[in-house]
């Protein structure tokens, strides 16, 4: 609270500066707060005040071939695309928390640069070398690149897990006589777990959201659900595309709160306290 | 508490590279061609009943026309596209290029059917369809004539939808500049026709809506974001059929070309390929077809069979052909690469 | 002995050496051990690093390389191509070019290495494509006519110099026009450098415009978000929190869903103009989207959350008492936040924005959806010659641009915070 002694300039700032931060989260929050609702619009404008409650649009979403494929491509490429990244990601971040060597930060970079490489550089490139290797048009180029793009967010999180990582406890679980593998999934696992898991879900969102490398490498057969409401969005915003979007949000939300709670529980077992 | 997810992702990656290998290799015949209602009315004419008569299965898709995909694919002998509905340059552009099958006209239908402009080595029509003007009859008063119309911004202030792209844009420009429709690939065909269609342009650029798929236009009018538009005579056609009576076509300086169906080279399923292009070239078919949107058959009896009200909404209408443009494809084929990526240079400014 | 740990493998080795007291030093076997455990952990990296250069570091360095690839001329006239090269230029080539060149015009005759070359020398020189072809459709040369004649006969431009200087200039199987094209520069008929034509010179002011958008950008999130990530930092952990999901909020919904948001939002029957409209502040409604204020809206909400959490992060780390000491000494409050807690928020300034300003300059979706073709930045055409004209010497050559830029920035921001964590941040 502001102290009682605060001058009149002091006031004014404390509540000018709270009025500041506060738009600034209604700017943030206002387009997902707007676009739910009118999903639940019973005529086809996309228009306040609404004229009455409905939910066909949800029933087009769930009825229209369209849609329902590009559902199921997404339900295909994103996970696939997050299990390999972070099949991969995991073991190279704990090489390179482990081990020094020369070129070690040049690697770590190349290793995070699908990260800040524009995407479009990404998808030209790939669907130039990946058509005349067949592998344009169908789900397995597509979850390699989507993996790739994720994999950056598995190294930047399992390495910041390990970084306060004790590796004693590996050397006392080695030293109490437990193999290597018992102590990789009794001991350093159940540890790195939550960074590893919360990797995935950042790969998951990622290729969940992705848009233009989809827009270069996938044929019909493949079309997302970002990529179906890129051309959506482009030909007419239909109420269909805010219950589209609203079932996103609801699932992006469902990822924060899986996340937040994987952060609590990590500290909680490191021990650490912030 | 956590299977060995490094086990069990492994196993599942590999198991899905597998299954997805294996998959791709089918009998369905993939049908590419431009969405939106263009592409309801194709599957109610020729999609659902070829799968009703033959069994087959298709795999339907849509682009914007960009022989980017096709091109990568044919170069890489991969081909995944069946038949493909192009537009003319481009057909004759990758006949050239090797990217679309010679067809062989016997597996089709007889020659003498056609309109004789709809066959071509690599094509065979799908439709006649028109780039027309159009405009909201709610928001102008007075109703435009012309393209000298589409231009005035005094008599008629508003918005104005363009298609982005230089192809038929340049021409309308032109014919706004008072040049008669059979001089207009003469003069664009000049360095000095092509700057006066861009000044043209000029006068109304800040005005301009681009739009880039052909169902952006109808929107556009209804949600009264442009006054007039560019837009194909079918799109407007079926909006006014949903209930937007107040969206009007002026076929004024129309410009008219076909879509064809085409093969690309090394098409996975040939044969199949063929029997559709030949069901949808049927007159019965392309007469259902030209029901649920107004565009011309190509087969002449298909023409026939089309009912009066309907086809007086076709660009093939003879009221509809007066004073109407034929796209000049040789001309595009030559020029369209260097005018588009004039055009492309010039709208970014 | 694979499945031994490093430990158990040193304490048994030194073991052995007790016992055996061989002469080989300890220091040896420790270095053995070491490189052993080098070995393994580096085979823990293999398999990234070389999944990520098959699906990554190949196709981005393939792509540069077609940036200057020439192969259309060299593929279709092999010969005619390596006969032009010894060729003076000062005169029409001799007769033996002329020979060659009917015969692999005759040879590519309606194929499509012929199609590639004359889509090629069209792209220089409009028209050029239907000079090659009828060129092509009259060979071979009727018996009794020469090769020379013959083309010349096809087409009268086989007789001049320029023709032939034009042919030689492109029959190398690389080439610096698209890279100068994509700087808006090109070779006159002399193959010297000058500036492109004014109609066809955009990619100067395209990359002036990304820069100067990705800036704006940059600038408005650091406005935005500097004041909620400092208020984040200056409460207690339990608010802090809350606000913090508002920021991770929308940080995690699709940029789709905010794109498609955006337009309910700002076009002109929109919410925004609905309320300013209601509220007698406008009449006529405001053109907010498919320009560049749409644009700069969007692309701020989108970018918001990378500048606030970088800068969260550092300024939890700024403890309240250096600046509660400048002003129990007398420091006014405006001057003790800009001498004392600034300088020490720098980093977190330098972080984001930096971050704010790569991420913006390779963005495409959200100018394509909610800009007209004045707010394109450099991935659009990138986009356009992929996909509109085939031309992927071009898009190449942009590439190669906009990956250079993005290349020096983000070694700078390596330089200057390590790597670009914003997951572990995000967390």
């Amino acid at each position: 609270m502001i102290a009682s002694y605060a001058s009149p300039a002091e006031r004014v700032w404390y509540y000018a500066f709270r009025i500041i931060c506060a738009l600034v989260l209604v700017f943030l929050m206002l387009p997902i707060l707007v676009i739910a609702p009118l999903s639940f619009n019973s005529d086809s404008f996309l228009l306040y005040p609404m004229s009455g409650f409905s939910l066909r649009w949800y029933d087009e979403f769930l009825t229209s071939p369209a849609w329902r494929q590009a559902f199921m491509n997404s339900c295909i490429v994103s996970p696939f695309a997050t299990l390999l990244a972070m099949v991969l990601g995991t073991p190279a971040a704990v090489g390179l928390t482990r081990i020094d060597f020369p070129g070690k930060a040049l690697l770590t970079s190349i290793l995070i640069s699908p990260m800040v490489v524009p995407v479009v550089i990404v998808g030209v490139a790939t669907y130039l070398v990946f058509a005349p290797i067949g592998l344009s048009g169908s789900y397995v180029g597509l979850i390699l690149v989507h993996a790739a793009l994720g994999v950056p967010f598995v190294v930047t999180t399992v390495s910041a897990t390990l970084q306060g990582f004790d590796f004693n406890l590996v050397r006392a679980a080695a030293s109490l006589g437990a193999n290597p593998l018992t102590t990789f999934f009794r001991v350093t696992l159940p540890l790195v777990a939550p960074g590893v898991i919360s990797g995935g879900l950042f790969a998951f969102g990622t290729s969940f959201d992705e848009v233009v490398v989809t827009l270069f490498l996938a044929g019909p057969e493949q079309t997302t659900l970002p990529r179906q409401m890129f051309a959506g969005i482009r030909e007419n915003i239909s109420p269909t595309i805010a219950a589209v979007a609203t079932i996103l949000t609801i699932l992006s939300t469902l990822m924060l709160i899986t996340l937040e709670w994987l952060r609590r529980r990590s500290e909680r077992m490191r021990g650490v306290a912030h | 508490m956590f299977l060995p997810p490094a086990k069990l992702s492994l196993f599942s990656v590999a198991c899905a590279a597998f299954c997805l290998m294996s998959g791709t290799a089918s009998a369905d015949v993939t049908v590419i061609s431009f969405g939106g209602s263009n592409q309801k009315a194709q599957v109610k004419a020729y999609y659902e009943p070829f799968m009703k008569t033959t069994g087959s299965k298709l795999v339907t898709g849509e682009y914007n026309g960009e022989q980017a995909k096709i091109k990568a694919m044919v170069e890489a002998k991969n081909v995944s596209w069946d038949v493909v509905e192009v537009e003319s340059p481009e057909l004759a552009r990758g006949c050239e290029e090797g990217l679309y099958e010679k067809l062989d006209m016997g597996k089709i239908g007889a020659k003498k059917d056609f309109v004789p402009a709809a066959v071509s080595e690599c094509g065979i029509g799908l439709f006649v369809w028109s780039t027309v003007l159009a405009y909201n009859g709610e928001a102008l008063k007075t109703a435009p004539t012309s393209w000298a119309d589409f231009w005035d911004l005094k008599k008629f202030p508003g918005k104005r939808g363009l298609r982005k792209g230089a192809k038929f844009t340049l021409e309308f420009a032109l014919l706004a500049d008072g040049v008669t429709p059979e001089d207009v690939y003469k003069v664009l065909g000049t360095k000095a026709g092509v700057e006066r269609a861009f000044k043209k342009l000029d006068q109304i650029k800040p005005s301009i809506q681009w739009w880039e798929a052909g169902a952006q236009p109808p929107q556009l009018l209804a949600a009264g974001d442009v006054v007039m538009t560019t837009a194909y005579n079918g799109r407007i056609a079926t909006a006014q059929k949903e209930g937007k009576k107040q969206l009007k076509i002026v076929w004024t300086n129309n410009i008219y070309d076909f879509d064809s169906w085409a093969i690309p080279v090394g098409a996975p399923n040939k044969t199949d390929a063929y029997k559709f292009i030949a069901f949808a070239s049927k007159p019965e078919n392309q007469k259902v077809f030209a029901s649920e949107i107004p565009y011309g058959p190509t087969n002449l009896k298909g023409t026939a069979l089309v009912d009066k009200a309907i086809a007086a909404e076709l660009p093939t209408a003879p009221q509809n052909m007066k004073g109407a443009l034929a796209s000049n494809t040789p001309f595009w084929v030559e020029h369209g690469e260097d005018l588009e990526q004039r055009f492309n240079a010039w709208a970014a400014k | 002995m694979e499945k031994d740990n490093v430990m158990s493998s040193l304490t048994a080795t030194i073991l052995t050496e007790m016992h055996t007291e061989n002469s080989a030093s300890l220091k040896d076997q420790l270095r053995r051990a070491e490189r052993m455990k080098k070995l393994r952990y580096g085979a823990l990296i293999l398999p990234l690093a070389l999944f990520l250069l098959l699906t990554f570091v190949w196709p981005i360095a393939a792509l540069l390389k077609r940036s200057v690839d020439n192969p259309e001329i060299v593929g279709a006239f092999p010969v005619t191509s390596s006969l032009l090269h010894n060729w003076n230029g000062k005169a029409l080539p001799d007769e033996a070019t002329f020979v060659a060149f009917a015969d692999e015009l005759g040879k590519t005759k309606g194929t499509p290495p012929l199609a590639a070359a004359a889509k090629r020398l069209n792209m220089e020189q409009p028209g050029f494509r239907s000079v090659m072809m009828h060129s092509a459709r009259a060979m071979p040369p009727e018996t009794g006519t020469s090769p020379k004649d013959a083309l010349i006969a096809a087409d009268s431009r086989w007789g001049e110099i320029a023709t032939w200087q034009f042919l030689a200039r492109n029959a190398s199987p690389y080439t610096a026009r698209y890279l100068l094209a994509s700087v808006d520069r090109k070779y006159d008929e002399q193959g010297n450098i000058v500036a492109a034509d004014e109609d066809e010179a955009i990619y100067v002011d395209v990359l002036v415009r990304t820069f100067e958008m990705s800036f704006v950008v940059t600038v408005c999130c650091l406005l935005l978000g500097f004041p909620l990530a400092y208020m984040m930092a200056s409460q207690p952990p339990k608010i802090a929190n809350v606000i913090m999901i508002f920021v991770l909020l929308p940080f995690w919904t699709s940029i789709l869903v905010r794109v498609a948001a955006w337009i309910v939002l700002l076009q002109s029957q929109g919410l925004v103009n609905q309320a300013l409209m209601a509220m007698g502040i406008i009449h006529e409604p405001l053109q907010l989207v498919f320009n560049r204020v749409g644009v700069y809206i969007a692309m701020v909400h989108i970018l918001l959350p990378f500048m606030i959490l970088p800068l969260y992060s550092v300024m939890k780390g700024i403890s309240p008492t250096y600046v509660r000491a400048a002003q129990s000494l007398g420091c006014p409050p405006l001057r003790s936040f800009w001498k004392v807690y600034f300088p020490q928020a720098l980093p977190g300034v330098g972080a984001g924005g930096l971050l704010v300003f790569i991420l913006c300059m390779g963005y495409y979706i959200t100018p394509a959806l909610l800009g007209s073709p004045k707010e394109q930045m450099a991935s659009y055409f990138v986009a356009f010659y992929t996909n509109q004209t085939i031309n992927w010497g071009m898009a190449a050559a942009l590439s190669a641009i906009l990956f250079v830029a993005t290349l020096v920035l983000y070694m700078v921001y390596s330089k200057l915070v390590g790597s670009p964590d914003v997951a572990s941040k995000a967390r």
